[in-house]
């Protein structure tokens, strides 16, 4: 048996050396490897969606007469209204022709062709305009207005030349004028505020559709979740952590809990149709519904983050309490729970973003639909939240269902819109964490 | 934080209770995912030129809406049904059996089934026994069934390409399956005399050899998709010698992508659908809640502006988008104005 000198190493420590070593580089490969898969999602979300926050506008002067756009003469809006969208693109068509004359232009298109660059959409905003001021009818205004999606896809460089010589629903000649247009100042790309404000919008105006409903859906649903989990969660945690006997039915309430949070999210779905839809009779596709849903599945995630930050609170903090005289109640809420409270707020919002992102119940309860009008928060009819509605991640896969290829690029955008939600929920749950906890 | 807590508690009480008596004002459609498109054309149009709000439109598919359509007569039930192929007799009866007695049935046109591939890969003339022998599970080789030998278009019919059979189809949940099953593999089996082959085969039992003529190779040539059209294309741009089942307004909005192949010689268009040269086509419909007219306000003015000549006619936007537009419209719209009911019918 011979000593050796501590500095040298021999056979056993070096293999104990460089088993840490392995191991310390499995854990920097998991970590590249989970980077990595990040990356390339991200990349390719945002290299396809980043083009949905960019839109392309026509401005163009509209001639609005008095002939077509209203036959009564005195501005009756009841016979006003009679001239539908369709009757309105012929105007429009008339503006876009004069447009192109305007900016001494020569194209070879036809003037309905020309009329065709416009988005359907472009119809719909003149005749609103028109309606809410029915004083412009017999003057000319200068409205910006959608290019249809193909035209657009083609600034963002989605259409191509080539490409559109074999789309039947552009041409080479289109995309040549619009450049042209461009060139002129008359038709130019600028930030997309539509796309997080209008409403979706159907298979013909990719253009137009926008996550407004679906953003107001997910607030409205995430009103109804931390309205009705946060106290319930919280109280089932205070009760069962603090008073409950620990007994067998207190055990199986918790092996229940813990299921629970473990039950996939379309079990819950088939639950909100048959007590809340068909039993409750609350309305379909309510925000409402869809929050009750919602709840059902983050109260479990709730009642185990809260539980766990009041298990963290040192008992010789209950101890002083009590001891000085406090009641049980007193020590909870007085000391247990204000200290707890960091905890909660952070296994809240983590249970929210997890809400916030959750499809599989929504599709149950007929939230995956195509929504146009704006739900209120409150109507006499349908009551609270009670307006149809859909939601962020629906939308997300309503449009990758779509067979205009224009739709590609804005699922992508929700996409990055419903991260950058998610990314914000989860900071504030950090921020909160990091300011508030206290460590023993 | 207990005062917080209470006024929470009460606040999700009184949300519950305020809405257990609501009322609907907006219209309410569900079903195929085929009408979908067409559905929500009209609903945004109807939207922005009526007073009425926006109808809601779900998909899920023709039988999923109409089991939904025959739960009930009431508010919590939607009012209009979307499908890719009519109604049937066992559906009507559930319908019946939950109170849902006045059914109003709509034809809002035709749909064509389209062949494409990858549009720089070979073009193909297809006719109904191509792809019978190129897809059928079993075929009579030598008077026996045999399970389908070919691997490559060329075996199929000699003036294909040789190239490798690859079809994306329609999963059974889909309502184009059947139509692709009767129109397209049932044809093509008769058209080989294949069908004849097989009655003799099994002894005189026509049935039983339609169902052998339909069934389709599992073998892996022939994939099916469960999921849209967006998933064919998408495995298509990913195998590019697979020939996909598309409708043929995705074809239309996808020319970019894809190339059409013939069925006998016809290139499929609205045209040669409506004239009825093309072959493998079906009508859409949509089926009304007739007790529901007078409840919904706006449900009888939806359902006429849906197949008014301006939305639904050859030069409106439905043709435009690729809906085969209904010769008899001028029927439909009776049927529609007056409410006429299958029943009655």
């Amino acid at each position: 048996m011979t000593h050796k000198s501590l500095l040298t190493t021999d056979a056993r420590t070096k293999r104990r050396n460089a088993s840490e070593a392995r191991f310390k580089a499995y854990g920097l490969g998991a970590i590249v490897v989970a980077m990595l898969a990040l990356a390339v999602l991200l990349t390719s979300v945002i290299g396809t969606g980043a083009s949905a926050f960019k839109q392309t506008y026509a401005t163009v002067s509209i001639p609005l007469p008095e002939a077509k756009l209203d036959k009564s003469g005195v501005r009756d809006l009841d016979v006003m209204k009679k001239v539908t969208t369709i009757g309105y693109a012929s105007i429009l068509q008339a503006g876009m022709v004069a447009a192109v004359e305007g900016a001494g232009l020569q194209t070879d298109m036809k003037a309905k062709d020309i009329g065709k660059m416009l988005s359907k959409e472009a119809s719909a905003t003149v005749r609103n305009y028109v309606l809410a001021n029915p004083e412009v009818v017999g003057t000319e205004v200068t409205f910006d207005l959608l290019i249809n999606g193909r035209i657009d896809g083609y600034f963002k460089g989605r259409v191509t030349m080539e490409s559109a010589a074999l789309d039947s629903n552009t041409s080479p000649e289109e995309l040549k004028l619009a450049q042209q247009l461009a060139d002129a100042g008359i038709v130019q790309t600028k930030f997309n505020w539509a796309f997080l404000t209008a409403p979706d919008a159907s298979d013909q105006r990719p253009e137009a559709a926008g996550l407004g409903v679906a953003i107001l859906g997910s607030l409205y649903m995430m009103i109804v979740v931390l309205v009705l989990a946060l106290p319930i969660g919280v109280a089932a945690s205070i009760y069962l952590e603090e008073f409950a006997p620990k007994n067998r039915w207190t055990d199986v309430i918790e092996v229940n809990i813990s299921n629970l949070a473990a039950v996939p999210s379309i079990v819950y779905g088939i639950l909100g149709l048959a007590i809340f839809i068909n039993f409750m009779e609350l309305n379909q596709s309510s925000p409402l519904v869809g929050g009750l849903v919602l709840t059902l599945m983050t109260l479990p995630t709730i009642i185990i983050s809260t539980r766990a930050s009041l298990k963290s609170i040192p008992p010789s903090i209950r101890d002083a309490a009590l001891g000085v005289g406090a009641s049980k109640m007193q020590s909870v809420f007085h000391h247990v729970l204000p200290l707890a409270a960091p905890g909660i707020l952070t296994g809240t919002i983590i249970g929210l973003a997890q809400a916030l992102g959750e499809t599989a119940p929504l599709l149950l309860i007929g939230m995956v639909a195509f929504v146009r009008e704006y739900p209120a928060a409150y109507t006499p009819d349908a009551g609270l939240f009670g307006e149809a509605s859909t939601a962020l991640p629906v939308q997300v896969f309503n449009w990758t269902q779509r067979a205009d290829p224009g739709f590609v690029e804005r699922a992508s955008g929700a996409i990055i819109t419903l991260l950058i939600f998610l990314l914000i929920m989860n900071a504030i749950a950090i921020f909160l964490r990091r300011k508030f906890e206290r460590r023993w | 934080m207990s005062t917080l807590k209470l006024t929470a508690s009460t606040l999700a009480i009184a949300a519950i209770t305020a809405t257990s008596a609501a009322a609907r004002d907006n219209v309410q459609v569900a079903g195929s995912s085929t009408v979908l498109p067409y559905a929500s054309i009209v609903a945004e149009l109807f939207g922005e030129n009526f007073d009425y709000p926006t109808p809601v439109v779900e998909s899920g598919g023709s039988s999923a809406g109409l089991k939904r359509f025959c739960e009930g007569v009431g508010e919590n039930t939607i009012d209009i049904a979307n499908a890719s192929r009519k109604i049937k007799d066992k559906e009507i009866d559930a319908c019946n059996a939950a109170g849902v007695t006045d059914i109003i049935e709509v034809r809002i046109g035709y749909d064509g089934i389209v062949f494409a591939s990858e549009i720089n890969g070979n073009g193909f003339a297809f006719t109904p026994a191509d792809w019978y022998t190129a897809l059928a599970a079993e075929l009579v080789i030598d008077g026996a069934l045999v399970a389908n030998p070919h691997t490559s278009w060329d075996q199929v019919n000699p003036d294909f390409p040789a190239q490798p059979i690859q079809a994306f189809i329609p999963g059974t949940k889909h309502g184009t399956r059947e139509v692709f099953e009767e129109k397209v593999i049932l044809a093509g089996c008769e058209e080989t005399g294949a069908l004849d082959a097989i009655t003799g085969l099994n002894g005189g039992d026509e049935h039983a050899a339609e169902g052998t003529c339909m069934a389709i190779r599992t073998d892996g040539r022939s994939v099916d998709i469960d999921g849209d059209y967006t998933e064919t294309l998408a495995r298509i741009e990913a195998d590019t010698n697979g020939i996909g089942v598309f409708g043929l307004a995705f074809y239309e909005n996808n020319t970019d992508k894809l190339q059409v192949a013939t069925m006998s010689d016809v290139v499929p268009s609205t045209e040669s659908i409506a004239s009825g040269d093309y072959p493998v086509s079906r009508p859409l419909y949509f089926y009304i809640k007739a007790a529901h007219l007078d409840l919904i306000p706006g449900l009888q003015d939806f359902a006429d502006f849906f197949v008014s000549d301006d939305i639904a006619g050859p030069d409106g936007p439905l043709a435009e988008y690729g809906l085969v537009s209904d010769p008899d419209l001028a029927d439909v719209q009776t049927t529609v104005a007056d409410a006429v009911t299958l029943d009655a019918m």
